[in-house]
């Protein structure tokens, strides 16, 4: 299990250090900061081995997080952890930074203790820890019996990540269903790989122990359910989704969708994210990039990039960005653009075009002289992929939220009083075409 | 307010100042002192001067104040023992606190104080605890087992903790069980023999309960301790398969890993052609993909386990190629890693996918990927056939970029081509050429010097080129220097006439010039062929190369098994078992995969073998740095090895036409002149091999007697046992056995070669044990040890090598070095060979001494299934020095009084009692030092039934 925990700034100071095993000594400190942060070639692996003790590392900004470990303890866990961790302090005192790690180190000493025992980790959802945690310390005195047994309960218990008693005038609840697409395209338009990733997030302000029902255009789900009626079947079975696969919340009951299929779940109060998912087939690419890159001897590069949106004209994309690569050895770039602005970015080796706003089904193009010092490299100009980055109001997957039920038998409100809200923005990920 | 003014005190008298703060009055300031510690202490300052004032802080309702306190005293507490006594008190009281936040505090931070005064007083709160009536304190009690078991383990066992631990996997709250399971697991794996586990049908319905309650690190707990269980048949296998496959879409990847493991694991046990064996498969390829899109370092993980995965079940992933293509924006760890796994799923069906993208991946930045990007081509040409022709034109446009570590990267592959296909690509030679001058690294010119040689009748110019390479011979590495040497051979046998100046240049090169004996050693042989039968030297050098197949770089199937056990963990990441990277004895259980059950053993696709395939169905692999067939084929394919430089020896060479002689009857037809009348052979001078071998083969003589003798009289010798397997120790296995002949002891060792290399330099060196066992001379072995040969050693040992207390007693820990490496291993020794001759007590003696030693020194034992008489038990234990002092017979039974000696002194006195037509009898045994009864007694019943 883990051994030690340790947090240094971006020169290797140490800003929290925490043993948890006796085979964890003071030197190992010192072996993490002299071999990864200060080694002299960047290290090349998030996992370390110094001396027979392993270091797992994750970067937040410039603060170093190291776990380390003289066992063979579960790699993907110690990972895990360490974002957890990450999030946890993020949920305490917002930004992970030297200056915040230092003005808490007391708080994030307490946290360990509780998060880490003997190095497993322990109960570290937020809601559970902030309601005995807190900045201020408690004393003990000030509880009652009932409140310290409420809390004991809710950290151990089966639904760790909600207490009981949560109070709302008025029951809503938002879904916002957030996609990411991802493309990588061959210079002729082929497309080589295209996969969503999306997550749906729920912000539930919700009263009692509401049990909750989230249905989508799943096609194995359509599919069942329309074996009966056969019109419904061709109807919807147009609209609905392949998921390749999906993960959920650990509120979520795993064996009730493994068997059926049914995302059913009491959900934590506040902001989460139910599931993510990722689909192949069947993608809503929004936009298509078309290069054109032509070398005119060896001081000149002609680059021609239309843009072509791929939706409903009834939509609008926004945030559009569009990065087109330079060679290193570039002295001067002329642009002219038919829609927005475009820059040549000395600093980042990169023209960068931006569109505030762009509706379906449209084009726009851009056009650039680039020149280019004569080198005596002889290594050819790698010409990395153009990137794309934009933002629309609908899913690229096809994703369509169908219900989202809620049933709290103790309390007196129903499915029908409880306000919903439903969101889709799709974003670029990695959106790339080559050229 | 922000505590990080706490950080910035470095003035002197610091700790002075401290202490007044820590002893005011006001609690305010007290609490501001005592986070001025805490920070000093994270800066690595040393304040536990402050001990006793922070102590005194203790006692306060302040919850805050007490948790700082406590994390103090855990860093401190072992530098101070005595006074940590001090915070006992409060420690006991607080378990008693009607908060349950407080009781638990005390006793996870009373778990991490190591200091033995203060575990004695934990051990009554930790009872009351264990069965606290509130879960969140139980779940920290159970957690404290086994952090006590990690200071004290035999405290643990005597006091029933054990048992309290087990009864609360049963617990109805599903984070005590899930606490429970992991202090269990840790326990067990220090005890690897006990059944502490004891996974049953009910108990593991039990864990898959609580698997759907628990939080996502109880869920990783409990999926980790299911992997170690083995069902009793296929249909448990699937039945609790079905209840973990649900856990694939958690949200957590570690989740999904252990949940991979275990589905793993267990579907070895499922038939093939159970559909539920095809659902199965079918399932686990998505989350696999998901994992992808975790944070990078988590990918990494994943990539790593995924490389096992494909090796071992390849059809789970063989469609989904295309999420391993690499991103511009990886991180490099990420890029290699997918690379791996690139070339492992590349098939005919997605071959040209799979080039496009290696031909895009050599144009990028990074060195290292860009060198690897290019190897993926050559091992693709190797693998799917029908591609080599569009990856050898891939190659050689890189060639053209004229990139210098992508032309050298590039050499280097292509020769494994020519390998692969002989006579096929020989056209791109040309090209190849044109490049000589731009490769500065060893590999490449090696490898362009082995095309020069192996196709030196196809260039013209072959003889210029290599006689190019001659003339800096001594600046070269020894692997191209070998390589070199070999191709000048070979191109000596293919163009007699025009070369034979160029092959005496390089003979009196390698033989004359050079201190390197592997160069030296390949020089002479190729002489001496040369000088006694060129024919027979054409047929050795030019011989027929094996084939090279397409993988690689495989892991070697029984570790793959293990691997894939341990999938998740570190040993996943780094390819290695554990116990390559964890010290002592925790976590090296060696695993194993279920064997397939009976009933669905059906016909076995070649591809999934089971478990520990002959070696007959692995994939021959391209032969391993200084292979030895591998060198007389002469491939030089690895980094040289170079040994330790002899000392000059005395060859006096006279400067003649070395090679008229065979040069005739090379190119005569008739071999008659082979006679070598103008041949000078080579000095045997230079052959060490040769020098001790009379000695040592004297010396095994000797010893060939002594054990003729020794098993007459001797005590007994348990059969050879392995105590290191070749697969641990680079292809070195040894196998032995301790004897006891006449009064000396000596270790028995069988030390077999398995690996493809000549073996040499052999010691041993013996750690620190109880009885001071030592080699009492250095390991002989008198030759080299060549592949596939076995040898049979006798060390004899002394008891007089410095002593220290070993757990278990008889345990002793070996290194044993070659040319290869060193290695480690340890073994228990049957403690009958340091039973010494003069072992027998006098009977007034005996029984003056056996009153004397108190009763409580007595153990007692019973010997199951030796259906001896006691004539016949006594003769038996008196070849092995176990003495019998008196005989008497009382009721029926037969009483043998009997005395042994250790080596170091010990005596110890028994009593056997043998009840006739009864096969077990019971033995009695008195020590001053009880600790070897245990082991006295294993002699007995080793000996009785042997």
């Amino acid at each position: 299990m883990i051994g030690g925990l340790f947090i240094y700034n971006h020169k290797g100071e140490v800003l929290i250090s925490r043993v948890y095993r006796d085979d964890i000594g003071r030197n190992a400190v010192d072996a993490f900061r002299v071999n990864v942060i200060h080694a002299r070639q960047q290290v090349r692996s998030p996992v370390t081995n110094i001396a027979r003790t392993s270091f797992f590392h994750v970067k937040r900004s410039n603060i170093w997080l190291a776990a380390v470990t003289k066992q063979n303890v579960n790699a993907a866990m110690v990972f895990e952890f360490l974002y957890k961790m990450c999030d946890v302090m993020a949920a305490y005192f917002g930004k992970i930074s030297e200056e915040n790690i230092k003005s808490n180190f007391v708080l994030i000493y307490e946290l360990l203790d509780e998060i880490l025992d003997f190095g497993y980790p322990q109960n570290s959802e937020t809601g559970a820890l902030k309601t005995f945690i807190t900045q201020q310390g408690i004393k003990s005195q000030h509880q009652t019996k009932e409140e310290q047994s409420q809390i004991t309960s809710q950290v151990t218990g089966q639904i760790g990540w909600r207490r009981e008693g949560i109070k709302y005038r008025r029951n809503e609840l938002f879904l916002d269903v957030l996609e990411s697409v991802n493309l990588l395209m061959s210079p002729q338009g082929q497309v080589l790989s295209a996969h969503v990733s999306g997550r749906v997030v729920m912000k539930s302000y919700l009263s009692g122990m509401p049990e909750c029902k989230f249905g989508m255009n799943d096609k194995i789900v359509i599919e069942k359910q329309g074996k009966g009626t056969a019109d419904e079947t061709s109807k919807s079975g147009k609209q609905s989704i392949a998921i390749d696969d999906c993960t959920f919340h650990q509120c979520v009951r795993l064996s009730k969708f493994d068997s059926e299929r049914s995302i059913s779940f009491i959900p934590p109060d506040g902001e989460f994210e139910l599931m993510r998912y990722r689909t192949t087939k069947d993608i809503i690419l929004p936009f298509r990039v078309i290069p054109l890159v032509r070398e005119v001897g060896r001081t000149k590069l002609e680059v021609k990039v239309v843009i072509k949106s791929n939706f409903k004209p009834s939509l609008l994309a926004q945030k559009i960005e569009v990065r087109i690569p330079t060679p290193l050895n570039t002295s001067g770039v002329q642009v002219i653009c038919m829609k927005g602005k475009a820059k040549y970015k000395a600093s980042e080796n990169a023209i960068v075009w931006k569109i505030k706003r762009m509706a379906g089904m449209k084009e726009s193009q851009i056009s650039a002289e680039i020149e280019l010092l004569p080198t005596n490299d002889k290594k050819k100009w790698a010409r990395p992929p153009i990137s794309m980055n934009f933002e629309v109001p609908f899913a690229p997957s096809g994703l369509k939220v169908r219900y989202l039920k809620v049933f709290e038998p103790k309390l007196n409100y129903s499915d029908h009083d409880v306000i919903k809200w439903v969101r889709y923005i799709g974003r670029s990920g990695i959106y790339e075409t080559r050229c | 307010m922000t505590d990080s003014k706490y950080f910035t005190t470095t003035k002197k008298g610091e700790i002075f100042e401290l202490k007044a703060e820590l002893n005011s009055d006001k609690k305010e300031k007290k609490k501001e002192a005592v986070k001025k510690v805490i920070a000093s202490m994270t800066v690595g300052k040393d304040v536990s001067a402050l001990f006793p004032d922070v102590v005194n802080c203790m006692q306060t309702d302040n919850l805050e104040l007490k948790k700082l306190v406590y994390l103090y005293l855990m860093n401190y507490a072992k530098s101070q023992p005595d006074m940590a006594i001090m915070a006992v008190n409060t420690f006991v009281k607080d378990c008693e606190d009607p908060n349950p936040l407080i009781r638990a505090l005390a006793v996870r931070t009373m778990g991490c104080i190591r200091v033995d005064k203060i575990t004695e007083y934990l051990c009554e709160p930790l009872r009351k605890c264990l069965k606290d009536e509130d879960p969140y304190v139980r779940k920290t009690a159970a957690v404290c087992v086994a952090k006590l078991h990690d200071i004290n383990a035999q405290l643990v066992e005597d006091q029933g903790f054990l048992d309290t631990l087990k009864d609360l996997i049963s617990d109805s709250n599903p984070m005590v069980v899930a606490n429970a399971v992991a202090a269990l697991s840790e326990i067990a794996e220090s005890h690897p023999s006990s059944n502490l586990l004891d996974l049953n049908p009910q108990s593991i319905n039990k864990l898959l309960t609580a698997l759907n309650e628990c939080t996502e690190w109880g869920q990783i707990f409990i999926l980790d301790c299911l992997a170690n269980y083995t069902p009793k048949d296929d249909r448990e296998a699937q039945s609790i398969c079905e209840r973990v496959t649900p856990r694939l879409s958690h949200a957590n990847s570690a989740v999904v890993l252990s949940a991979v493991k275990v589905l793993m694991k267990f579907m070895e046990m499922l038939s093939k052609d159970l559909d539920y064996y095809g659902t199965l498969l079918k399932k686990l390829a998505p989350p696999l993909v998901t994992l992808l899109s975790a944070e990078p370092e988590l990918q990494y993980v994943a990539l790593r386990n995924i490389n096992l995965i494909v090796q071992k079940r390849p059809e789970i992933l063989k469609h989904e190629m295309k999420v391993f293509f690499v991103k511009y924006n990886d991180p490099i760890y990420v890029k290699l890693e997918k690379l791996d796994i690139m070339i492992r799923l590349a098939s005919q069906a997605n071959i040209a996918q799979v080039l496009a993208e290696l031909k895009e991946y050599a144009t990028e930045v990074d060195v290292d990927f860009v060198r690897k990007a290019v190897r993926a081509i050559g091992r693709c040409a190797i693998k799917v056939e029908q591609s080599a022709e569009r990856c050898v034109s891939t190659l050689l446009d890189l060639i053209q970029t004229k990139v210098n570590y992508v032309v050298q990267e590039a050499i280097v592959v292509i020769k494994d081509i020519f390998r692969k296909y002989p006579n096929k690509y020989e056209s791109v030679i040309a090209t190849l050429c044109e490049n000589l001058d731009s490769l500065d690294e060893p590999e490449a010119r090696a490898a362009m010097i082995w095309i020069v040689g192996e196709y030196a009748e196809r260039i013209d110019n072959a003889d210029e080129l290599l006689e190019s390479f001659l003339e800096g011979f001594h600046d070269e590495s020894t692997q191209v220097q070998l390589q070199l040497l070999t191709a000048i051979v070979k191109l000596f046998l293919k163009k007699p006439t025009e070369t034979q100046e160029l092959v005496q240049q390089v003979l009196s090169l390698a033989t004359q010039d050079s201190d390197n004996p592997d160069l030296r050693d390949r020089g002479y042989i190729y002489w001496r062929l040369l000088s006694t039968d060129p024919v027979a030297a054409k047929e050795v050098v030019l011989a027929e190369k094996p084939l090279i197949s397409e993988e690689t770089d495989l892991i070697e199937p029984t570790l793959l098994d293990e691997l894939i056990c341990y999938i998740g963990t570190l040993a996943s990441v780094y390819h290695k078992p554990p116990s390559a990277f964890v010290e002592g004895g925790r976590g090296v259980v060696h695993k194993s995969l279920p064997p397939r059950t009976a009933s669905s053993e059906s016909a076995e696709s070649p591809e999934t073998a089971p478990t520990g395939a002959p070696p007959g169905e692995q994939p021959d692999v391209i032969p391993a740095q200084g292979d030895l067939l591998g060198d007389l084929l002469n491939l030089d394919l690895g980094p040289p090895v170079s040994g330790p430089p002899l000392a000059t020896s005395s060859v006096q060479m006279g400067a003649v036409d070395l090679l008229g002689g065979g040069l005739d009857s090379l190119m005569g037809d008739e071999p008659e002149g082979i006679g070598g009348t103008n041949f000078v052979a080579p000095p045997t001078a230079a052959v060490p091999a040769n020098l001790g071998a009379p000695i040592g083969s004297g010396l095994s003589d000797l010893f060939d007697l002594t054990s003729g003798v020794g098993t007459l009289s001797g005590s007994y010798v348990a059969p050879k046992a392995v105590w290191l397997p070749a697969m641990k120790a680079k292809g070195l296995e040894i196998s032995g056995t301790f004897t006891r002949q006449v009064g000396s002891i000596s270790m028995d060792l069988q030390l077999t070669n398995k690996a493809l290399q000549v073996m040499t330099d052999f010691a041993i060196q013996f750690n620190r044990n109880s009885f001071g066992l030592a080699p009492a001379a250095p390991l002989q072995v008198h030759a080299p040890l060549s592949p596939n040969q076995t040898v049979e050693i006798s060390l004899p040992l002394s008891t007089v090598g410095s002593v220290m207390k070993m757990e278990p007693l008889n345990n002793l820990q070996v290194a044993v070095k070659n040319n290869i490496d060193v290695f480690y291993f340890s073994t228990l020794y049957p403690l009958h060979i340091l039973f010494v001759e003069d072992g027998k007590m006098d009977r007034q003696m005996f029984l003056a001494t056996w009153k004397d030693i108190p009763n409580e020194n007595e153990a007692q034992f019973q010997i199951r299934d030796c259906p001896l008489n006691a004539e016949a038990a006594s003769s038996k234990l008196q070849s092995s020095n176990i003495f019998t002092v008196a005989k008497r017979n009382v009721e029926g039974q037969d009483m043998l009084y009997q005395s042994l000696k250790l080596t170091n002194g010990i005596w110890v006195l028994a009593e056997l009692r043998i009840q006739p037509g009864n096969p077990s009898c019971t033995l009695s045994l008195k020590c001053r030092a009880p600790e070897v009864s245990q082991h006295v007694y294993q002699a007995y019943e080793t000996i009785l039934k042997n």
